[in-house]
Order: structure tokens, then sequence, then C-alpha cells
């Protein structure tokens, strides 16, 4: 009998057609679905993190409250807001991708990449603002006593204060980890690009990584309250 | 990647996915989801017998109640070893990497999984992640228990906990990625026609498992990262001096590991459906019942974790809502075997090996799943909690359950896999030693335990020896089982009578291709029009049927 | 007692035997519900057997019977959780006026402090009879306390108490065992509950070294400085702790907390966690100036401060108690 995949050649279909499926349709429905369900994972990924700093925070929040408020709460909005426009810039890439147009994509994808690296930088900034002030866990930590607003002293065990340290380090360092990711992928796909790889009939790992970089974003968002904004009042 | 063209071969030599290629390039960059089994079969058999080796060494130095045979060191990192390997390297892959890779494909029709390349990638992992491990071994081991409590793990022990985490991680994506391949080939591959409720229960059984794999294991992963950093950086999330919660790391840990014995066991139950239909000539009792509940033993198991933490210290009420839970869980298990048992009741009982192991393991599963009940009663845990109690009792569950599923499997599936026929008598004779031996291994351990002797002790009390000495040969008995069928299965790879496509008369459309199948499964997509399991329409057989004369290879 | 060959464990505290039972219940409803199902497979797979020309039987199922097996079991399951639970109940209530023991344990060895000041080191004496009640801590990794003969587990934890109570019924020598896996010696780490007949363990009790564990935390508390702020006579520094233990007290940020064994030795390792409403944080921590053993006389002179009539350290020594009413939770 005649080999299946004889079916494909045969009908002269898109070039980029895998040939264990029956057509475009069901590849990309797979692909797609095969991204969520990544996504899923790094949710439960970065979820264990998630339940350790709740626990924490709400063992020892006057620590975590004072460890807050040493970071720098304008870069971390900056930071923010780049992401957001970067999600921006992505959702733009994608709709060129569904346009066919090479240039309006390459440009999108060039424009994530420059602001996932600003992301990148600014966190770059703020880590060596924090080995500065020796607020890095390990043998070099030290957490001077903290006052409130009336000038009284705020108890804080700094052993707890660098808990929370431990757990921003952790945190936004797995974060950046995957923000690099992110970027190397986006650069692999803007060169593919550039090369005229992806077009209107077929874009869907523009789609996918699109789909990957804003969970990044999201989890960023949810990072910043978190991490930046305990027992912030004006 | 470029479409491989298959060339015109002569009619006497058929091209099957075996033959299809036999450089060593072409097996080690395979894409085919069955050749990628075949690689699972190989590499998780070698953890196998390696995990067994610790297994060896453990109940030799059991025999005497004195640590004479090794240093209690090594004592405690060979019971390690063991755990590792069997839990990480076998138990988690072992059906759904081997069985299932080869067969969800053929079950629903279509020409391999969703994302052949992240299945090869899959195996690389975990080839990865066991040569991690290997190394730790040969460089002084590690010796925290599979379970890796803090704050042993993160302080005190001097062995190579990270590296032994690294390769836990690793492993973790293997899984990961094979649970996601299964789920998006389940959802979007179905041939026409194959709606939901046609599906195999196989099927059902490993798209519950896949569940658990994608949201469990991410949660071990980033749990051994948490020790990592902390062994490195003594940062204090598990230090109570520091202001940490030992407790925290068991919460994690057992967040994902209890769901993990569900991604051991559902694959099994899902052979065992498969075996009991056959070999009964009708569909099981109750389908539609018993596919859902491997969808509920997949959820309700995240809800039990902290059963495993009766005695830590946690709250009188925790204790209470996971003491309650737990005998929830246990309600889809019965139903099973109920149901699998009702299966009988008129049907035409072939005592064929699958057969057997599929009584072995209605058995063996009701006694290990009774004796979780014990576990789950509060009072009764508070006493048997880390003694030979609860080693027996997930023994049974995961020996008597999912390697007795795993072997009838493999003896149903192996003329399928290899076009050949294994040699019956042998096989049955194999099963027995399999079922007497492994019953004098852990039988004694329920008493063991019930007297107080606790688990992972290098030297015990003089009047415990006894019971430990029946443990001991029974598990060398065991192992003749475990070694028998290598000895045959290699042996039918040659002599063994060539199978047909369908020597068991079974339904389901892995049997409706070639023995062994083509690279691309079938040679048209099949169109589906009936139900699950028409035995109706097939001729039950008394002898599997082989084929008349050797063909020429 | 012939140990040579058992196949049940001694039977030695009042929990024991409705362990036992449970156990057995358990026992006989799991060797019913696996003799029905080998037999019923036994029987159907032999009248069944596949004959030549008989053709099988289609069923698709019993919504009745499977409700039937999900809802019998399930009940049945149930009388094992209620019953299981009961007990356990019981294994965590200690009754009021037990006598405490401390217990710290470390690699590889069990450390025994009574109140009345005597020392053991692998092995706990306790009279028949009377309940006991072990406040236990780790200095190092997680062990667990394990007394087979009682049917008693609990695990022992760094930097917390854990508590486990009992009743022995029985004189004799039982195991002791470590079953949380602890590091090389794990094995090594047991010994033996020596319980005695009340008049013998009166002697024993006399035999040995006599600061009772309150009276060396009274002299802590001094050569510690502690009493410099935490006065009796007036206000100082710090609240002032007579009649303060088994009472609740208001926090500075507002959460009411017991002050219990665990309050108390959090304050002295860790004094800014819960900082009295009123007081400033000023008070210097103790962790690594003192060892487990010191916080635990601290700890029990701190509690017997809060026992109201006699005021100071209040000796809770075997030999007492003749008239005092013991609450008994069986």
């Amino acid at each position: 009998m005649s080999d299946s995949h004889a079916t494909a050649v045969e009908t002269a279909a898109n070039p980029e057609l895998r040939h264990h499926f029956a057509d475009m349709q069901q590849q990309t429905n797979s692909a797609s679905l095969g991204m969520w369900l990544f996504l899923v994972t790094e949710i439960m990924f970065f979820g264990g993190l998630f339940c350790a700093y709740l626990i924490y925070r709400l063992m020892y929040f006057p620590a975590f409250g004072a460890a807050s408020q040493t970071l720098d709460i304008k870069l971390g909005a900056f930071n923010t807001v780049v992401l957001i426009v970067s999600s921006v810039t992505v959702v733009f890439a994608v709709r060129a991708a569904h346009d066919g147009n090479r240039k309006q994509l390459v440009a999108y994808m060039v424009l994530t990449i420059l602001l996932g690296l600003t992301f990148l930088g600014v966190k770059a900034i703020e880590y060596k603002e924090k080995f500065e002030k020796h607020h890095v866990p390990g043998p070099t930590f030290a957490f001077d006593k903290p006052f409130d607003d009336n000038g009284k002293a705020i108890p804080v065990d700094p052993h707890n204060a660098q808990l929370f340290f431990a757990l921003y380090f952790a945190m936004t360092g797995m974060h950046a980890l995957h923000m690099i990711i992110g970027c190397g992928l986006f650069t692999v796909l803007t060169v593919l690009s550039w090369k005229g790889r992806y077009t209107a009939q077929y874009y869907t790992p523009i789609e996918n990584a699109g789909l990957y970089w804003h969970l990044v974003d999201i989890i960023w968002i949810f990072l910043f309250p978190l991490l930046y904004l305990i027992s912030r009042h004006s | 990647m470029a479409t491989t063209v298959i060339p015109a071969q002569p009619a006497s030599k058929p091209l099957n996915y075996l033959t299809n290629g036999s450089t060593i390039r072409s097996w080690l960059l395979t894409t085919d989801h069955k050749r990628i089994a075949i690689l699972y079969l190989i590499s998780v058999t070698m953890f196998f017998f390696l995990g067994g080796f610790f297994a060896m060494l453990i109940r030799l130095e059991l025999l005497t109640p004195q640590g004479d045979l090794m240093h209690a060191d090594t004592y405690n990192k060979v019971f390690t070893a063991h755990g590792m390997i069997m839990v990480f390297f076998f138990l988690i892959p072992v059906v759904p990497a081997i069985l299932g890779n080869f067969l969800v494909p053929l079950m629903v029709g279509a020409k391999d999984l969703a994302f052949p390349r992240i299945n090869l990638l899959s195996w690389y992992l975990y080839i990865t992640a066991g040569a991690m491990m290997i190394h730790v071994l040969l460089n002084g081991g590690v010796d925290t228990g599979w379970t890796l409590y803090s704050p042993f793990s993160t302080q005190y022990s001097n062995t190579n906990v990270i590296e032994a985490g690294l390769a836990i991680f690793i492993a973790g994506f293997s899984s990961i990625f094979t649970g996601l391949n299964f789920i998006v080939t389940v959802h979007r591959m179905r041939a026409p026609g194959l709606t939901w409720d046609r599906l195999p229960l196989f099927v059902w059984a490993n798209y519950a498992t896949s569940l658990i794999m994608i949201l469990g294991t991410p949660v071990i992963a980033i749990t051994v990262v948490m020790v990592a950093v902390e062994r490195l950086f003594h940062l204090g999330i598990f230090d109570p001096r520091l202001g940490g919660d030992p407790l925290l790391f068991q919460h994690l840990f057992w967040f994902y590991s209890h769901p993990a014995v569900y991604i051991m066991i559902l694959p099994s139950m899902g052979v065992i459906s498969e075996l009991i239909a056959c070999f009964s000539h009708k569909r099981i009792f109750g389908y539609k019942i018993v596919a859902l509940s491997s969808i509920a033993i997949a959820v309700i198991g995240f809800l039990v974790w902290a059963h495993h933490m009766f005695v830590t210290g946690i709250s009188l009420y925790a204790a209470l809502i996971f003491s309650f839970i737990t005998f929830f869980v246990g309600v889809p298990s019965a139903i099973k075997v109920f149901n699998w048992t009702a299966t009988l009741y008129r049907g035409s009982i072939s005592f064929a090996t699958p057969m057997l192991y599929a009584f072995g393991f209605i058995g063996l599963f009701t006694i290990g799943g009774l004796t979780g009940l014990f576990l789950a009663s509060l009072g009764i845990d508070v006493h048997v909690t880390d003694t030979y109690f609860v080693v027996s009792h997930f023994h049974y569950v995961m020996v008597g359950g999912v390697v007795m599923g795993y072997l009838g499997g493999m003896h149903f599936w192996w003329p399928k896999i290899t076009g050949r026929m294994y040699p019956e008598a042998w096989a049955k004779l194999s099963a027995l030693f399999v079922f007497v031996g492994f019953n004098l291994t852990f039988f004694p351990q329920f008493i063991l335990g019930y007297v107080g002797m606790p688990r992972r002790y290098w030297q015990y009390p003089p009047e415990f020896q006894v019971l430990n000495i029946l443990s001991t040969a029974g598990a060398s008995v065991l192992a003749v089982g475990y070694l028998l069928p290598m000895i045959y299965f290699a042996w039918s790879l040659r002599y063994g009578p060539l199978a047909g496509p369908n020597p068991w008369g079974a339904a389901g459309l892995e049997w409706q291709t070639a023995s062994p199948p083509p690279t691309f499964n079938f040679d048209e997509t099949p169109v589906v029009t009936w139900e699950a399991y028409n035995y109706d329409e097939i001729e039950p057989k008394m002898e599997p049927t082989t084929l008349e004369a050797p063909v020429e290879r | 007692m012939s140990k040579y060959f058992p196949l049940w464990p001694d039977r030695a505290s009042t929990i024991a035997g409705q362990v036992d039972g449970l156990y057995i219940y358990l026992v006989l409803v799991s060797a019913v519900m696996t003799l029905l199902i080998f037999i019923a497979v036994a029987v159907l797979a032999v009248k069944y057997r596949r004959r030549p020309g008989v053709l099988p039987t289609p069923i698709e199922g019993s919504p009745i019977l499977e409700t039937a097996w999900s809802v019998i079991p399930f009940g049945v399951m149930l009388t094992f959780f209620i019953w299981g639970a009961v007990i356990f109940f019981k294994e965590r209530t200690p009754p009021t006026n037990s006598t405490e023991v401390y217990v710290v344990a470390k690699q590889w060895m069990w450390k025994i402090e009574h109140m009345e000041g005597q020392r053991e080191i692998n092995e706990l004496h306790v009279p028949v009879g009377e309940n006991v009640k072990l406040i236990m801590t780790s200095q190092d990794v997680i062990h667990s306390f394990y007394i087979p003969a009682f049917r008693l587990k609990q695990d022992v934890i760094p930097g917390r108490y854990t508590t486990l109570w009992f009743k022995a019924t029985e004189a004799g020598v039982y195991h002791l065992f470590c079953a949380e896996y602890c590091g090389t010696s794990h094995s090594g780490m047991i010994g033996n509950i020596v319980v005695m007949e009340p008049q013998d363990y009166t002697q024993w009790m006399a035999g040995g070294p006599s600061v009772p564990l309150p009276e060396a935390g009274k002299q802590l508390f001094t050569s510690l400085g502690c009493s410099t702020c935490h006065r009796f006579d007036i206000q100082g520094r710090g609240p002032n702790l007579q009649g303060a233990f088994g009472k609740p007290v208001l926090l500075e940020d507002g959460r009411t907390v017991m002050v219990d064994d665990n309050y108390v030795r959090e304050s002295i390792l860790n004094p800014n966690a819960k900082i009295v409403k009123g007081f400033t944080p000023v008070m210097p921590t103790f962790q690594g100036l003192v060892s487990d053993e010191q916080l635990n006389a601290l700890v029990a002179y701190v509690k017997s401060l809060g026992q109201p009539a006699a005021g100071g350290a209040q000796n809770q020594a075997a030999a007492a108690p003749a008239g005092q009413p013991q609450k008994q939770v069986q």
C-alpha cells in the first residue's frame, strides 16, 4: 500500500506542514495548545516560590515591610511600564505576521527585544544597588534598623529581612532568567523573520513566542506589587 | 525537517519501523514515537536493574541485625540511591514513556505524537538526568533519602545533594514534555470518528496521568532549586535559626510527590483495563465510570499531600481534613477493582500470561490499597508511619501494582512491538516467581512495621531478624522472576514465532496494523465508526495466532 | 518477656489497646474484602473460562451496582476515619497536670531532663499510671520519638517544641526508636523506656542529682541578667512574668497570643518577633548564647511563675501530689 506521507507531497500543501498532521489547522491548533500547557507548567513552577513568599510575609510582616521599602519603587514602576509596552509591541508583531508584513514584523520584534533588554538593564542597576547596600543574603548581609514615619524604631529581626531578600533575588532572578531566554528566543525569531521565514500562512512560532512573552510579563505584574509595594503609604 | 521518502520494497521484505533505517544515527536522531519508546525501554530497564542492585544490597545487609555488610553511611547512600533511581528513573517513566509513547498514537489512529522532536528531547533529558545521577553515585553518592528532608539535606548532609537535585530537576522536565505531548495528541489528533467516549481506557489513563505530570512536576522542580540555593547561600528558607520553617520543605515536596504516585499507578491501571477487556473478550464493565475514575484520582490526588505529615506537628484540624480526603481518594480506585472483577462475569476468560499479571495486579493492588486505608486512619498512622508498614504498603502498590501492570502490558504488546511471540510456558513460570517472590518479600514487612521496626535502619534489634530473613528470601525469588523475562524476551527476538497483526484477537486500532507497525503506523488513516472494545464483532481465540513459517528477514 | 520472634508489639500504654482494637478491625475488614475479591476473581475466571463456541455476553454496566459499591465502601471507610480521628484527638490532648519531661534530640542521642533535675541519655524512666507529657525539641535535624509499645510517635523539630503525652500501664523495659531518618547513626539513636512501679520510681528519683529544672532556670534568670528588666517588684523595662504563663497577652501589632512553651522559647531567641503591647524592642537576643537544655530550664522557670498560689519555683516532683485532683482525658 502507498505510504501515508505521500498524500502530503501530492497535495502540495504548505511546505511547513509536518508529516504527522493532516492539515495546517491541526498543526497550528496543536502548537498553540502545547504552548498554553507549557505556560501552565511555568505558573506552577513560580507557584512554589510565591507560596513560600506568602507564608513568610504573613509570619514576618514588619520585617518584610521594612525590607520592601528599601527597594527603589521608581525603578520598579518604570520596569513595569517597560514590560507592559513590550507586550503591546508583541501584539503588534503578531498582527504584522498575520498580515504578512515582514518589515513591520521585524521592527516590532526588535522593539520588543530592546524593551526586554532595558528591563534587564534596570534590573542590573537594582541588583548592583542591593549589593552595595549589603542586602545580598549570605555572609555580607547587613540590615540597618529601620524607622517608620514617626521616627520610631521598627522592631525587625535581620534574619527575617534576609529572608525577604532571599526570596526577592530568587523570584526576580528566576524571572530575569526567563526574560533572558525570551530575548534569546525573540532574537532567533527576528533573524528568521528578516529572512522571510514567516508569512501570513505560517507564523505559529511568532504567536507562541508571543504567548511566552506575555506570561513572563504577567508574572512580573504579580511580582512588582508583592515585592515593592508592601506597606507603602504615599 | 525534511520528510523521508520510503523506497519501494520487494513484497518478501516488509519495511516496518524497526527495519526502516539501521544506522545508529537513524535511532539516536529518530522522531518516530515507536523508536523513542524502544530507546526508553532499553534505558529504563537498565535503571530498573541498577535500582534493583541497590535493593539487593539493602536486603543482604538486613539479613543480620548488626550492620556488618557495609558502613552505616554507605547503607544510607544505598537506600537513597534505590529510592531516587526507582522513583525518578523507573516508576515515573516506565509505563508512559515506553507503552504510552508506543501505543497512544496508534490507539488514537495518528501517525505520531503531536510533537515528535519534543518527544526525542524528552528522552535526551532523561538520559542526561540519568548520567548525572550515575555521576553522583560514582562520586560518593547522596545520603538524604529520596525525600531530601530539610534541615538534613540543606545544612547537615555532606554529600552531592545539589547535583542529585539537578538530576531530579532535569528528569522532571523529561516527564513534563511527555505529558504535554500526550495531552495535545489526545485533544487534537484523534482519527475521524474517534470521540472521547470511544477512546481506549489506556488512553484515558495516560491522559489523566499527563494532567498530573504537567501540574505537579514543576513544583518539585522549584523545590529542589530552593534546596540547592539554601545549601549554596545559607539563606534560611528552611532553617529555623534564621526564621525559616523546615516543614515548609515537606509541604512543597509532598505537593508533587503524592500526585507522583498516581503518575505511577494510573497508566498501569490503564494497562489492566486493556488486559481484562481482551482476555475476558468483552467491554470493560462500566466503561464511562472507569474512564472518569482516572480523572477523579488525578484531581483528588492533589488534595491529600499532608497525609505524609500527620506526626510532624501539623494542627489537629489539618490532620482531620487530610485524613478524610485521603479516604475519599480511595473510592475511585476501589471502583476500578470492582469494575474489572465484574467484567469477568459472563466473559470468555483466557489464562494467557498477560491475564495472569492482571489477576496478580488485582490481588496485590487490593492489598496495597487497603493498607493505604490503614495509613489514612490517624490513630493507626501515628504508630506505623515511618516504619516498615509504610515500606510494605508502597511496595505493594508500586511493585505489586505498577510493575505487574507493566509486565502484563509488555507481554500483551510484545508481538505488536517486535513482531514476535514470547514463549508462553516460561512466561507463566516467570509470573509465578514474581507473584510468590513478591508476597514473601513484602508481606512480612507489614508485621515488622506493626511490631515497630522503623524505616531506613541499618541495624535493628535481634528479635526482628526472622521476619527480615523471610523478606530477603522472597527478594531472591522475585529477582529470578525479573531476570527470566530478560532472557526469554531476548530469545524471542530471534527464535520466537512470528506474530501477525492481531494474535490475541483484541479490539483497538493498534491491532489493525501490521506487527511490527510501519513507520507511519497506518497505511491509511482509520475512520472510526465503532465503540471501544467492540469484542462482539471479534471471534474469541483459543490460542494466540502466530504465522506458519518464519519469513526470512 | 520473650522477644525472640514477636508478631505483635507489647502493649504498655492506655492508648495502645485502642490502637490495637482499630487495627484489628481494619485487618478483619481488609481480610474479608481481599478474600471476597480473590474468590470472586477465581470463581468467575474458572466458571467463564474460554470454551470454543461459547460467546461472552456484553454488559454495559449497572448504575445501581456502581453506586452501591461506591457508597457502601465509603461508608465503611468513614468508620475507619472516625475511630482513627477519635484516637488521634485523645493522643493530641494531654491532660492538665501531666508530669512534664523535657527531651532534646540531637544527632545521635536522646537527652532527657526531668523537672526534678535528673538527666538521662537514651533512657526515660516513668512511673506506671501517671500522665507524662514530653516537651521535645531538636538541636539539629528532624528526629522522631517513637515508642512502639505505647503506639506513639511524634516528630521532634529544630526551632520549636512538639509534645507527646502518654500513661504507661505495665512495668517493663520497652524500645525507644528514632523514627525520622537523621543521618549516619539514625538506627543507633535508640534506647529504652523504663516503666517502673510508683515506689520503685520514687526511689530511683531520689537517687539522682536534684537541682529541679525550674530552680536551675531561676539561677539562669539571674545570671543571664533577665531579672534586671523582668522585675517582680516594680514595672521594669520588660513585662512582669509573674502569673504570665498560660494566659493570653496582647501584642504591639494587635495580635493576641497565648504565653506557652513555644512563645517563651521564641521570645528568648527572637525577642522582636512578638513584642508585648506597651513595651519597646530593647530585649537582646540569646540565640547562640543559651543551649537547648538551658532554654528548657528557663521555660520551666517561667512556667512555674505561672502557678497562682505558691509563687517561685514550684516543684512537680512525683513524690508530691497525694491529694491533687488529676484531670484525665481518656
